[in-house]
């Protein structure tokens, strides 16, 4: 996989090099007509709150129509088949897209439709980091009392999560393999279940993102975020690297177009997501988002680096 | 106290009452056609709801939301075909009634008691909102596999002919539930190597399939609407009064309906797809004359629409109090809540009371504004399918529910599945099998097998994982209930054969 990586990245810098001589034509007449921007997953969520902030925005810089348009199913997979079969690359069709969903689906399932090559990335531009969450009274004070009850009780701990081999799934497996305990993961569909599975005590933990434990407040206690430094709306919330565990990841969201469309579109693309990023924070920040922008090569080296540390679980 | 006066009059401004006043007749729209969900709606609003205040926001989307799930009830009573999963069972007495003529009626008589639930949902979420949401925390996944089985049950009686039948019907829907990327684990099931069969069958693209498609294709071969013209001589009036005397003189009824709303709605995930068909159950399990129903009780009307409207603002009780959406729309009002800062959870009756109980007591002023809509709208909507021949009537009910099902998930699979279940769907009709039961085993089956396989998962530890699912005193309860729902549903019948005999 990784080397599918490299041989891309080698193209990609051709190509690169190649626009820098040719004169960019098509870039002038972009956008020629109204942008579909998909979503590949319910309404409601994360990726489709942020889409509708993005709308108008886009919508007042291009000059042109923006539509939001949902496509759900198989966790996001019909909406990216469909899409690398069918959209135009020319810049009028983008679609959101997650790391781990594109990495992982496509290893996972043998008919998931699309690879994750099969896109240009115009840029990631949030992540919500991975946090360790357990109610209020739970007896885990810290992350390493709920460690230790793991490792006298195999299979007791119970840690709730969206999904099976999703980011929280992939994180729980990674956390079991450093600490060497056995814990019990427990998917669910989606977030939305996992305030009530905490607060109900059906889980004795969860794992989940950096949002959810800025939403759920006072009722619940954040034993560890994985991500390079606290986060502000987290302040007493430890990392899982000044706990001595290498764990740094999360949910990345961002938008993509077809494979062989313009380099100079998809840079008017990204730097209008960038843009866009500085109001959507003053929303977005506060509720435990960390803005992003991981463009070009540094976008698929991401993936790469995900892919090596999350890969053996997937095989 | 103080802080509901506050709410009540930053409700009632002008512009809020507009804003109610529109928010319900979109929705009324809305829900009436097949297809177009409650969650689309609101969906399709949000970007709308960005440039208003939260306050003003949040009204809006519960308007809207009130008038879809009343909104069902239209095509349920005038078409056979419920514009929405909660409507299924005003289908069963609505439709009787209105073939024999009495189409005004059960259209009042659902505004009642689309009412009369509103306003009862918006009171316990005002005054028993915390109790409410200690309990929906205690259904966790095993007591989630049992509600389901407990609702399971209810095919025995859906199945109005054969039990063999209804049960058959049931598995159908149970096997169709397991197509596309299962809940838990991740793997695709029945999906033939096929990418877009990952996306499963969408309950609503069956349900419209199922109801819809059987009833137009019933139409084509008869050669007529099922409403003829001729079948509303004497009907002229909304019949109003007399529909209200039908609503409150069987009070037992209304109550009980609201009730099992009420319990139903503070299940996280259970939906209100099954509160109707809970309620109209018990409607007819408790009733003196059973036999009456599927005929035209307006009774069955009354517990089918007064549940699943107390479902709206019962479904509000864990979203507002833990964050929990206890129905799909719910998701959406939780995103616009977190936009605008607003976390659920006590502190927002407190810190934010005017706010929260503005936004409780404008779906109560939704709930009472339904009947001047619902009336006026209902009769437009019933001059117009009474008064559009069939030649017209089947095309543009086919063009709609086609363009419903594609803008559900923009996946034209969704529309080839619809239609194909439309056609199997009127084959097995003459067989005697109904869509009720396979919709239920659709709805039910994917809870279940979540329940399961979570508290299974659950018990690892334990030397059978299994006992888990029978660990808590909730789930020993449901299934106490469960089994006398099944010998209650096996002695009348042998009683009354015994009586034939």
């Amino acid at each position: 996989m990784s080397e599918i990586f490299s041989t891309r990245r080698t193209a990609l810098a051709g190509v690169m090099a190649a626009c820098i001589v040719a004169v960019p034509a098509m870039a002038q007449d972009f956008p020629s007509r109204a942008i579909e921007y998909i979503i590949p997953f319910n309404p409601g969520g994360e990726s489709d709150v942020t889409a509708r902030l993005q709308e108008p925005l886009m919508e007042e810089a291009l000059g042109i129509s923006v539509n939001v348009r949902h496509q759900p199913g198989g966790g996001g997979a019909v909406a990216w088949a469909d899409f690398q079969a069918n959209a135009e690359p020319d810049g009028h069709e983008i679609i959101g897209i997650n790391i781990p969903h594109i990495v992982a689906q496509p290893i996972q399932r043998a008919d998931a439709g699309y690879t994750t090559e099969g896109f240009d990335i115009i840029t990631w531009f949030h992540m919500t980091p991975h946090v360790v969450v357990v109610r209020e009274d739970s007896p885990f004070q810290t992350l390493d009392d709920m460690i230790e009850f793991a490792r006298e009780n195999p299979q007791s701990l119970t840690v709730g999560g969206s999904g099976t081999f999703s980011g929280n799934h992939l994180e729980a497996l990674r956390l079991q393999e450093l600490t060497d305990v056995q814990i019990t993961y427990i998917p669910f569909t989606g977030t939305g279940p996992l305030p009530a599975a905490i607060l109900g005590g059906h889980v004795g933990a969860v794992i989940s993102n950096s949002t959810l434990g800025v939403e759920m407040g006072d009722n619940v206690r954040v034993l560890a975020v994985a991500s390079e430094e606290r986060l502000e709306t987290l302040p007493d919330a430890p990392t899982f690297r000044e706990l001595g565990l290498d764990i740094v990841g999360g949910t990345y969201r961002g938008v993509a177009v077809p494979n062989g469309t313009a380099p100079e579109i998809i840079e008017v693309l990204a730097d209008l997501f960038t843009e866009m990023n500085q109001t959507l924070g003053e929303r977005q920040v506060p509720m435990g988002f960390q803005m992003t922008d991981i463009r070009g090569e540094d976008a698929i080296d991401l993936m790469v680096r995900l892919r090596e540390q999350y890969g053996d679980f997937l095989n | 106290m103080d802080i509901l006066i506050a709410a009540a009059l930053a409700v009632l401004q002008p512009h809020m009452l507009i804003i109610i006043l529109l928010g319900v007749t979109a929705g009324l729209f809305v829900g009436a056609l097949p297809g177009l969900t409650a969650t689309m709606a609101l969906a399709l609003m949000l970007p709308f709801t960005f440039t208003l205040d939260a306050l003003e926001g949040l009204v809006a989307l519960g308007a809207v939301y009130m008038g879809t799930i009343y909104g069902g009830a239209f095509t349920a009573i005038l078409l056979n075909t419920p514009g929405t999963p909660s409507s299924i069972a005003t289908t069963f007495d609505g439709h009787p009634m209105a073939k024999q003529g009495r189409a005004l009626e059960a259209i009042s008589v659902a505004t009642i008691a689309s009412v009369v639930g509103g306003v009862v949902g918006v009171t316990f979420l005002l005054i028993a909102a915390p109790p409410l949401a200690q309990l929906a925390l205690k259904f966790g996944p095993a007591e989630m596999f049992w509600v389901a089985i407990l609702g399971l049950t209810l095919i025995g009686s859906l199945a109005t002919g054969s039990l063999l039948k209804g049960l058959l019907g049931g598995a159908i829907g149970l096997l169709i539930g397991t197509i596309g990327i299962s809940p838990i684990g991740g793997e695709s099931r029945f999906t033939f190597g096929w990418p877009p069969l990952q996306a499963g069958v969408s309950l609503i693209v069956a349900l419209i399939g199922l109801f819809v498609i059987p009833e137009l294709l019933q139409m084509i071969r008869r050669g007529q609407a099922s409403l003829e013209p001729s079948d509303t001589i004497g009907n002229t009036g909304f019949q109003f009064m007399s529909a209200l005397r039908t609503v409150l003189s069987k009070p037992v009824n209304l109550v009980r309906s609201c009730a099992i709303g009420q319990v139903i709605a503070v299940i996280p995930g259970a939906g209100g797809s099954i509160t109707s068909l809970v309620a109209y159950n018990e409607a007819r399990r408790w009733s003196k004359t059973p036999e009456t129903f599927g005929k035209g009780n307006p009774e069955g009307i009354v517990a089918s629409e007064s549940s699943n409207n107390v479902m709206v603002a019962g479904s509000m009780v864990p979203l507002l109090t833990l964050g929990i959406p206890g129905a799909p729309p719910d998701a959406i009002i939780l995103g616009v809540m977190l936009l605008h800062g607003l976390r659920p959870g006590l502190d927002l009756f407190t810190q934010t009371g005017v706010l929260a109980n503005g936004f409780i007591i404008s779906m109560g002023l939704a709930a009472l504004m339904l009947a001047p809509i619902g009336l006026l709208g209902g009769r437009l909507i019933y001059r117009v399918i009474i008064r559009t021949p069939h030649y017209f009537l089947v095309p543009t009910i086919l063009i709609v529910t086609i363009l419903g099902t594609y803008a559900l998930r923009n996946n034209v699979i969704d529309v080839a599945i619809m239609l194909g279940l439309g056609v199997v769907g009127f084959l097995i009709r003459g067989l005697g099998l109904h869509a009720a039961p396979i919709v239920l085993g659709l709805i039910l089956g994917t809870i279940a097998e979540q329940g399961y396989v979570q508290s299974v998962l659950g018990g690892m530890a334990l030397d059978i994982p299994q006992l888990r699912l029978v660990a808590n005193p909730l789930s020993q309860v449901l299934i106490a209930l469960i089994v006398l729902v099944i010998v209650w549903a096996a002695w009348p019948k042998r009683f009354s054969r015994k009586k034939q005999g």
